[in-house]
């Protein structure tokens, strides 16, 4: 092995890799509160909508989840422009982040709320208690409490996959990577500290999401 | 040249699934060893290889799977090997796998009661005993389900060979959409394709499940 690991050009350019790491951030933190919301919706409208709603729910978390999120990507950037729908890069990103997380929320949120044992739901009623009392009082706070790790994980997974949408040119951390390496040339070493970022990110995810199950479900 | 989107193009995506299902293939075969691995390590009562068995899990799971494919796709030079796009895929694709397979069966393991363990060793089995004859034919039972689940996972993600030129469905998607211009049709096309691959594994995931914990 006669390779000579070079990383100071790298590290020179700390102040675009940070630029790189604020998109990925931003990516998604914007993605997890829209998919979530997307996801609550989702799944009241599973398990509680009309007929025609509960199967269109179905099928859009199942085309989503049994398709890749490259793909997606490439029909929204590249295909929807031939519908009329012209998005920038970071626009696009977002819309397919979002409807991706949506549909595995979903998911997660059906079966967190489906998990709450029927005979608690009936007890609530049988006290008196209005199907919105129940719902506030009974189901929402466990169903919680049981959602969240399943969540937690989906959450960083969505912070990873960030770095597809690199694929079409959002200025994300991974895409950061690959200016650098056009310019200096230095393509394994790039990567590997692109990598060393991104699990640091996803260790404060992991650490965060921790602590915060801690605050608000451990002392109940 | 431009020209229409027609039936031979679509003929084409599906002799580059071949590709697609063949990468899958070798990862999963690769990424199963590397699982057995990280999982009986796990369960192993020796610290220094369980903490091994946590960081490779760690790490893989906390890289995206694009890093660890362009690290390895500019790293085979660096090593000697030829810069092949197939072997960078088999390779990472095997690596990252083994983490979510290992993690996947350690899960299995540590479901059966530490019970059956000490009944083992009561009998007089010694650890790989133990393990061989009583642990994991019960946790096969409990690991089929996610397995094929992750499977599904593993076949969606070698989509993103695509990006170091590693020829298989989605890539050929981007050719084609080179030589026809018509983007939505071809990715559609793609998506219709990767869809009936994957949502019959989805469905017999589910059914299985469904079978080891009884209706919900």
């Amino acid at each position: 092995m006669s390779y000579t690991f070079q990383f100071r050009d790298v590290f020179a350019a700390w102040e675009f890799i940070l630029q790189g790491v604020a998109m990925t951030l931003y990516l998604s933190a914007v993605t997890m509160v829209l998919g979530l919301a997307i996801g609550v919706a989702g799944a009241a409208g599973r398990l509680y909508g009309p007929k025609p709603l509960r199967l269109l729910v179905g099928a859009y978390v199942e085309s989503i989840r049994n398709t890749p999120l490259l793909v997606q990507l490439f029909i929204v950037f590249f295909g929807l422009p031939s519908l009329g729908v012209r998005l920038d890069a970071t626009t696009a990103a977002v819309v397919t982040l979002t409807v991706n997380l949506g549909a595995y929320a979903t998911e997660i949120v059906r079966a967190g709320l489906e998990a709450v044992p029927k005979a608690q739901v009936e007890a609530g009623h049988s006290l008196g208690l209005s199907g919105l009392q129940v719902f506030r009082h009974i189901v929402l706070f466990p169903a919680l409490r049981m959602m969240y790790p399943a969540l937690a994980s989906q959450f960083i997974l969505l912070m990873l996959a960030t770095s597809i949408t690199s694929q079409i040119a959002v200025e994300d951390l991974f895409h950061v990577a690959s200016i650098i390496q056009s310019r200096t040339f230095r393509d394994f070493e790039v990567y590997t500290v692109i990598g060393v970022l991104y699990l640091l990110l996803a260790l404060v995810f992991r650490g965060g999401f921790a602590l915060l199950y801690q605050l608000v479900f451990a002392r109940r | 040249m431009i020209r229409e989107f027609g039936w031979i193009d679509v003929l084409y995506l599906v002799l580059a699934m071949r590709w697609t299902l063949a990468l899958t293939v070798t990862a999963f075969v690769g990424g199963g060893l590397i699982g057995l691995v990280i999982a009986v390590l796990r369960v192993s009562r020796v610290w220094p290889l369980q903490a091994i068995a946590v960081l490779y899990v760690q790490a893989i799971q906390g890289t995206p799977l694009l890093v660890l494919l362009f690290v390895f796709f500019f790293g085979l030079s660096i090593v000697g090997l030829p810069v092949l796009p197939w072997i960078a895929a088999a390779l990472a694709f095997s690596i990252y796998a083994g983490a979510f397979l290992g993690e996947i069966w350690r899960g299995a393991l540590d479901a059966i009661p530490k019970t059956q363990w000490e009944a083992g060793a009561a009998l007089g089995l010694g650890f790989g005993e133990q393990l061989r004859h009583i642990i994991v034919p019960q946790a096969i039972r409990m690991a089929i389900p996610p397995t094929v689940g992750f499977l599904v996972q593993l076949i969606k993600n070698t989509s993103l060979a695509a990006t170091i030129g590693f020829v298989e469905l989605t890539r050929e998607g981007q050719l084609t959409t080179a030589s026809t211009f018509q983007p939505f049709a071809v990715y559609l096309t793609v998506a219709f394709l990767y869809f009936l691959t994957c949502f019959p594994l989805t469905q017999w995931s589910r059914r299985l499940e469904r079978r080891s914990y009884g209706p919900a």
